[in-house]
Order: C-alpha cells, then sequence, then structure tokens
C-alpha cells in the first residue's frame, strides 16, 4: 500500500494510524527501502520453515539445539529455565574472569594487593569482580535448583540415567569451581574458609594424616597426605594459591565445560526435553 | 504465529513440534536479558566481600567454609571430620549418582507428580531441604563463635561457655569396660544397619524379583545412613550422647 502523506496533518488521523500500527508499518518500510538499507543487506528474512530450519542448523552456537523440539519443552514451568540460567551464569563468569586474570596474580605477595588495585583503580574493577562474584554464588543456587526439577519432574528416568550422572558431576565441579576461586582474593575470609575446607582432607580414611586406618599406610604424615597434594604444603600458604589458581582458571573449567557439552549432546540423543508420553 | 493459536488443551495429549527458531530461541533471548540485567544491578549494588589481608596467625572465630559447604561444616558438630568431610559427601555423590538406576519406578517420567512417586519424592526433598539447605541457613545465621548457637536477636559472645556433658551411648547405657564398650557400639550400629535392611526386605518382599535384590540392598543401606545421621542429630542434642561406637581407629 503506497504511503500518502497527508496535506494538511489531522491530529486524530495521526493518533489512529500510532494507535493502529500502521505508522510503525510506515517507517519500517521507510527505512528498509532506502539506500543505505538496501546496499547493507542483500535480503530480508522471510519467514519460512525452511529458512527456520537454516536459522539454527546453520549457525555454529545455536545449532546446540535440535531444530524442533516438543512444545512442552517450552513450558518454562516445567523446567523453570534454570539449567539454561546455569550455563548463561557460567558464561558470565567465564568472560568477566578473563578480565580479571589480566589484573591478578596468583602470588602471596601480590594477590590481595592487586584485588585492591582492581577495585580502586581499574575501571569497572569492581564491577567485574561482583559480577563474577555474584554470578558464581548464583550459579550454585541454579545448579541445585535445576536438579531439584529435573529430579521432580522424574527426568532421570530411561533413558536419560547417564545424563544425570553427567550432571552430578556438574554440579560437584560447579562447586569446586566456586570453592578454588574463593581463596583468591587471599583476604581472611578466603583463606580460613579455605583452611576449614581442605582440614577436612586431613581426616580422609588411610590418605590423610588424622584419618581412620592411616597408621596402616606407609609415608602418611602432616607433610605428604591428600591434603598435602592439595594445598602443595601443610597450611593454605602461597603454593596453595598457585595451585587453586590453576584449578580454578584452568583445569576445573576445562573439565566442567566438556561435560557440558556432553550433557546438551545427550539431551538431543535423548530424545529432547523429557516430558509426559 | 499460527501454531500458538492451536487449541490449548490439545497440547497435553499429542505431540506437537514446534521450530526453536523463533519459539524456544525468543524465550532464551529474554530470559538471558533478563538474567543478565539483575547480575548486573546486583553487582552494581552490593560489593563482594574483601576482608582484611590472609593472616595466618589470626584465625577469626567463627571460621566458616564457604556458604555452600556449611551443611557438611555443620554436621561436624555430631561427627567427627572423617565422616562429616570425607565419607559423608562420597555417600552422597555416589548416592546421587545412583539415583536413576535404583529409582525403577517407572512412572512419572517427564512430568510433575506427587502421588505416583510420593517415596522418592519424600526422600529427595528431606536430604535437599532438610539436612542440606535448612543446615545451610543454620550455618550462615544462627553459628556464631566457638560454633555455638546463637539466635538472631542474641549477641555472638565469644567467651560463651557451653558445657560439654557429652558421653558416650554405652556409657549411658552404664558399660564401664572399654573393650565392652566397643562391642556394644559395634552391636548397635550393625544391627541398625542389619535390623533396617531385614525389615525393608521382608516388607517388600514381593518387589525383590521385579526390582533385585542387590538394587534393594543398596537402596535402604544409602537410606539408612541419610536416617542414621537425623538419629545422631536427635541423640546429641537430646540425650547429649557423644559416640555410639568408639573403637581405636574411629568412633562413630
Ligand atoms: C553446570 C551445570 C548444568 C548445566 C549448565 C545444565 C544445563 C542443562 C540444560 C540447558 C538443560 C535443558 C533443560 C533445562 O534447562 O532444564 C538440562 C537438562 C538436564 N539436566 Fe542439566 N545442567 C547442569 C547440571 C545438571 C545436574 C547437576 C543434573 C542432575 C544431577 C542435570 C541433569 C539434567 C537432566 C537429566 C536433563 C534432562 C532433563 C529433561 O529431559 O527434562 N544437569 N541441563
Amino acid at each position: 500500500m503506497a504511503a500518502k502523506p497527508p496535506e494538511i496533518p489531522n491530529i486524530a488521523e495521526i493518533m489512529g494510524k500510532i494507535k493502529s500500527g500502521e505508522i510503525f508499518g510506515q517507517i519500517v518500510k521507510k527505512v528498509t527501502e532506502s539506500q543505505i538499507w538496501t546496499s547493507s543487506f542483500r535480503h530480508g528474512y522471510a519467514d519460512t520453515p525452511r529458512n527456520r530450519v537454516l536459522q539454527i542448523a546453520s549457525n555454529v552456537w545455536l545449532h546446540l539445539h535440535p531444530v524442533k523440539i516438543h512444545r512442552h519443552a517450552l513450558r518454562i514451568k516445567f523446567t523453570w529455565c534454570m539449567g539454561g540460567i546455569t550455563f548463561l551464569l557460567f558464561l558470565s563468569t567465564v568472560v568477566t574472569g578473563v578480565i580479571l586474570m589480566f589484573y591478578y596474580r596468583p602470588v602471596g605477595e601480590y594477590a590481595y594487593f592487586d584485588m585492591k588495585y582492581l577495585q580502586y583503580d581499574v575501571p569497572f574493577g569492581m564491577l567485574m569482580r561482583n559480577m563474577h562474584r555474584w554470578a558464581a554464588h548464583a550459579m550454585v543456587i541454579t545448579v541445585w535448583l535445576h536438579m531439584f526439577r529435573v529430579f521432580l519432574t522424574g527426568s532421570y528416568k530411561p533413558p536419560r540415567e547417564f545424563n544425570w550422572v553427567i550432571g552430578v558431576f556438574l554440579v560437584t565441579f560447579t562447586l569446586l569451581l566456586s570453592f578454588t576461586g574463593y581463596l583468591l582474593p587471599w583476604d581472611q575470609l578466603a583463606m580460613w574458609a579455605v583452611t576449614v575446607g581442605t582440614n577436612m582432607a586431613r581426616a580422609t580414611p588411610f590418605l590423610g594424616h588424622e584419618g581412620p586406618f592411616q597408621e596402616f599406610v606407609f609415608g602418611v604424615s602432616p607433610r605428604y597426605d591428600v591434603r598435602s597434594a592439595l594445598i602443595g604444603g601443610s597450611v593454605v600458604g602461597p603454593p596453595a594459591l598457585l595451585r587453586f589458581y590453576v584449578l580454578h582458571c584452568i583445569l576445573i573449567p576445562l573439565v566442567a565445560g566438556a561435560l557440558m557439552i556432553v550433557h546438551f549432546w545427550r539431551i538431543r540423543k535423548d530424545g529432547g526435553i523429557s516430558g509426559p508420553l | 504465529m499460527a501454531d500458538t493459536s492451536a487449541p490449548r488443551k490439545k497440547i497435553e495429549v499429542k505431540v506437537e513440534k514446534v521450530h526453536v527458531w523463533p519459539y524456544l530461541v525468543r524465550i532464551e533471548f529474554l530470559c538471558a536479558i533478563i538474567v543478565i540485567i539483575l547480575l548486573t544491578v546486583w553487582s552494581i549494588t552490593i560489593d563482594a566481600p574483601l576482608e582484611e589481608a590472609a593472616n595466618p596467625t589470626k584465625t577469626p572465630n567463627p571460621s566458616k567454609a564457604p556458604w555452600y559447604f556449611l551443611g557438611l561444616q555443620d554436621i561436624l558438630v555430631y561427627f567427627d571430620p572423617w565422616f562429616a568431610g570425607v565419607v559423608a559427601p562420597v555417600f552422597i555423590i555416589v548416592g546421587l549418582i545412583l539415583i536413576p538406576y535404583l529409582d525403577v519406578n517407572p512412572k512419572g517420567n517427564g512430568y510433575y507428580t506427587y502421588v505416583e512417586r510420593k517415596f522418592a519424592i519424600w526422600i529427595y526433598s528431606f536430604g535437599f531441604l532438610v539436612l542440606w539447605i535448612s543446615l545451610i541457613i543454620m550455618g550462615v545465621f544462627l553459628r556464631g563463635p566457638g560454633w555455638n548457637l546463637f539466635m538472631p536477636w542474641q549477641f555472638w559472645d565469644p567467651h560463651k561457655v557451653v558445657a560439654l556433658v557429652n558421653v558416650d551411648l554405652p556409657y549411658a547405657f552404664g558399660v564401664r569396660s572399654y573393650n565392652m564398650a566397643m562391642l556394644f557400639g559395634g552391636a548397635v550400629v550393625l544391627g541398625y544397619f542389619a535390623v533396617g535392611t531385614g525389615v525393608y526386605i521382608f516388607m517388600e518382599r514381593k518387589a525383590i524379583k521385579n526390582v533385585g535384590i542387590l538394587r534393594m540392598l543398596i537402596k535402604v543401606n544409602l537410606a539408612l545412613i541419610m536416617f542414621a545421621i537425623v538419629i545422631k542429630i536427635v541423640l546429641r542434642l537430646g540425650f547429649n550422647i557423644k559416640y555410639i561406637w568408639v573403637t581405636p581407629w574411629f568412633n562413630i
């Protein structure tokens, strides 16, 4: 329909156009038919079934999805969106974490002051640190909720048993990611929380120097047991800081990331999100 | 948007497939925007804590593990570290992994239902909401210096003295010799598992053929371990019992 600009502006007519949305259509038409637009974008998006499939199948990020899913899988009441939110929060920690890594050195003498520097001198440093920390805490909560919903819908039942097993490893690694990160600010909170946490390992049966049956294992001592292997000494000191940094920034994210890929792949191979049929 | 105008009632009955683009992608997109906005607002308004520099000579009281481990730290009150810090987490992880292989009830697969799987939902909710979440809440808000319990309106008095009047279970029953106490405690603990297992298998004997004896044994013993934690907490808080079984190698 060709737009005929009215000779005398008529308020009522214009209001009518705004209300009916006609004016919006006209603006879109003007813009998309302009020379700038047509020279930039070769063609528009035609909403055909074929294109809907191609949007997913020919996009490296979107093709984690199947091209079609059961309608019930869309219901937020069913999934609570918690798996997806967990993944999104994980990605947020990756992005903000990389930025933090630019400024942070996992060395006893530097670590704490790098945190101070980050908070007070780096532009948006405090915000990056906050986002990293809160996203990590939120991820712990959302992964528990995700697990709870998967349990409540019985989605671990055949054929999805194995994806539940992968999930249990994922929740474990999520906690370990959070825990190893907890030490890095190298403040009182960090050092003592990790001291409390890793002290448990002293009591590991057979392998911890205060654990049951350790007397039957040769060579277990405060300096050489599972705990000292984890923290690189008999107290939480600079070697522990370095170890936790490497675990936190390299090993655990890689393993967790790999497991997430398998998790998503298995959802598809197991026939999509579980449903009542 | 022809698809969405289909009669709503039909949705439950027949498996209907829809395109991920746009129907799922738009939900994900919206959800992502909302989460990122919330996260940004949260991060602008509340700063992550940074206390004074780490000091190995200055132990804070109380020293708390990160909040998500406070459930485990709290059962340290009732159990020795080898159990609360090592064996219990291993049981939790192994138990969770085994859930799909132990729960052979075919009903309730892919939809919310309470009536079709009451027992499973009770067990999981109890473990998650009571033993895990509520202990965390208690650990975060109510545990003060010396890991003593403080109500929110109470002052965290670092000199609060709580009399240690706990005794071991065999002692409470009048067993005074060390070796007899060890036998007595062992009998109680092993007896608990033996009787619990026996009663369960007997009551569910009709299911043995379908479910399998190994599966039932593992299931009931994992459940017994979970209940044992609760029993120990009750014994400690209600009856001042310290250990049930004392041996030269470990105490329970
Ligand atoms: C880093 C952690 C995790 C991420 C990023 C993640 C992500 C996802 C996503 C995006 C889905 C699609 C459906 C939904 O959003 O609910 C899903 C489904 C599923 N997840 Fe997870 N998940 C994680 C941890 C877990 C854990 C801890 C468990 C259980 C122990 C688990 C078990 C499952 C199962 C069984 C499904 C299939 C559900 C169904 O078919 O209805 N996942 N996960």
